[in-house]
C-alpha cells in the first residue's frame, strides 16, 4: 500500500453533550467515510458519557477565516459593548444563555 | 435444570466474555490507526465488564468463599468452557474481525434472549446492559467485514482466509450438551438452533454484501464447553493469570 493510500482523510468532530445544547468541537480523527468516522468518534470521543449526538464533517469542507484577517474581522468589534446583551437582567431560571 | 448446571451457564457466560476480553486486550498499543486500537481496547473492556459481572455473580451463588478473581486467575484451563473459537489467537486484523464477527453474531442473540429471560433476574440484568455493547460490537466488526471483503484483492483474499479459518469453530455455539439442554428447558438458555437460524441469516447476509463466500458446513470442532481447549488457552492463561498466581495479594 502506498503511503497516500494509507492516510484516510480527516474529520472534524462535533459532539453535543447534553439535549438542549449544541454541538461542540471535540477534536479530529482519521476515518475512510463517513460511516467510519461516526464509529471512531463514538470510540474516541464519547468513551466516557460526554455525549448525546455526534455529527463529523470532513475537515476539507471547512473553510476558515485567515488568521490575518483577524484585525480587520474582529478589531471594528472593540468599541462597540453596546451589542452585548448586559444591560438586561435575565431571570435566574434562563440557563446556558 | 441441576444448581450446578444453573451456575455453569453463569460462568460459562463469564469465560466466553473473560477469554475474548484478554485476546483483544493485546491489541492495546498494536490496532494498525489509533483509532481502531480505542475501539479494539473499547470492545475489550466492555468483554472484561460483562465477565466481571458474570463472575460476581456466579461467585456469590456458588458461596464457596471465591471472588471474581479467583474465578478469572485461579482456575486451571480445563476449568474454562469458553467456546474455541475465543481462545483462538489474534492472527492478523481480518482474523481478529473475522472471530469478533462470528462471536458478537451470536452473542447479540444469545443475549437478547437472556435478557428476555424469566426464570434469573440477575442474569437477565446484565444480559440487557450486554446487548447494548453487543450491538455495537456487531456493527463494528460487520462493517469491517465490509470494507475488507469488498475493499481490495489484497484485503479481500486475507480476510476470506480468516473466515475459511475459522468457520469449523462457529459449530460449537450451536451443539448443544447437556448444560444447554437443561438450560434451554427450563427456559433460561436459548434453543440453539433458533439462535442458529437467526445467526446464519446475520453472517449470510453481511458476507454476501462483502462479497465474500460462505464456507460450507463441514466438521466442526468440539470441546471447550467441555473444557477440552485448544493449545492456545493455556498460552493465554498463563501470562493473563502469572501476577496474581506469584503475588496473590498484589494490589495498586
Amino acid at each position: 500500500m502506498s503511503s497516500t493510500q494509507h492516510e484516510w482523510p480527516l474529520w472534524e468532530v462535533f459532539i453535543r453533550s447534553r439535549q438542549g445544547l449544541g454541538h461542540k468541537h471535540a477534536g479530529s480523527l482519521h476515518a475512510a467515510d463517513a460511516a467510519m468516522a461516526i464509529q471512531n468518534a463514538r470510540d474516541v470521543y464519547t468513551r466516557r458519557q460526554e455525549g448525546v449526538s455526534i455529527w463529523v464533517v470532513p475537515a476539507e469542507a471547512i473553510t476558515a477565516s485567515s488568521p490575518d484577517d483577524k484585525e480587520v474581522m474582529f478589531d471594528p468589534a472593540n468599541d462597540k459593548v453596546y451589542r452585548h446583551p448586559t444591560f438586561y437582567k435575565l431571570p435566574d431560571e434562563v440557563n446556558n444563555m | 435444570m441441576t444448581e450446578g448446571q444453573h451456575l455453569q451457564i453463569i460462568l460459562r457466560l463469564g469465560d466466553d466474555a473473560l477469554v475474548l476480553g484478554q485476546r483483544l486486550s493485546a491489541w492495546c498499543g498494536h490496532g494498525p490507526i489509533l483509532e481502531e486500537d480505542i475501539a479494539l481496547s473499547n470492545t475489550a473492556l466492555d468483554l472484561i465488564g460483562q465477565a466481571r459481572n458474570f463472575y460476581t455473580l456466579a461467585a456469590a451463588r456458588e458461596d464457596q468463599g471465591r471472588d471474581e478473581n479467583q474465578l478469572a486467575f485461579f482456575r486451571a484451563d480445563n476449568e474454562f468452557q469458553n467456546h474455541l473459537l475465543l481462545e483462538q489467537p489474534n492472527g492478523h486484523f481480518g482474523d481478529t474481525i473475522a472471530r469478533q464477527f462470528f462471536f458478537s453474531a451470536f452473542a447479540l442473540e444469545r443475549y437478547a434472549f437472556l435478557s428476555r429471560q424469566l426464570v434469573d433476574a440477575e442474569v437477565a440484568g446484565i444480559a440487557a446492559k450486554a446487548v447494548k455493547e453487543l450491538q455495537y460490537h456487531w456493527e463494528h466488526a460487520a462493517q469491517w467485514i465490509l470494507r475488507l471483503g469488498d475493499g481490495t484483492t489484497e484485503s479481500h483474499e486475507k480476510v476470506q482466509a480468516s473466515i475459511d479459518d475459522l468457520w469449523s469453530y462457529t459449530g460449537e455455539f450451536f451443539h448443544p450438551d447437556e448444560v444447554d439442554e437443561a438450560g434451554a428447558e427450563a427456559g433460561i438458555l436459548p434453543d440453539l438452533a433458533v439462535i442458529r437460524k437467526a445467526w446464519n441469516a446475520r453472517v449470510e447476509a453481511c458476507l454476501s454484501q462483502a462479497t465474500l463466500t460462505r464456507p460450507e458446513d463441514g466438521w466442526m470442532q468440539h470441546g471447550g464447553k467441555q473444557g477440552i481447549h485448544s493449545e492456545h488457552l493455556s498460552y493465554m492463561l498463563a501470562e493473563m493469570q502469572v501476577l496474581p498466581r506469584t503475588y496473590p495479594d498484589a494490589t495498586w
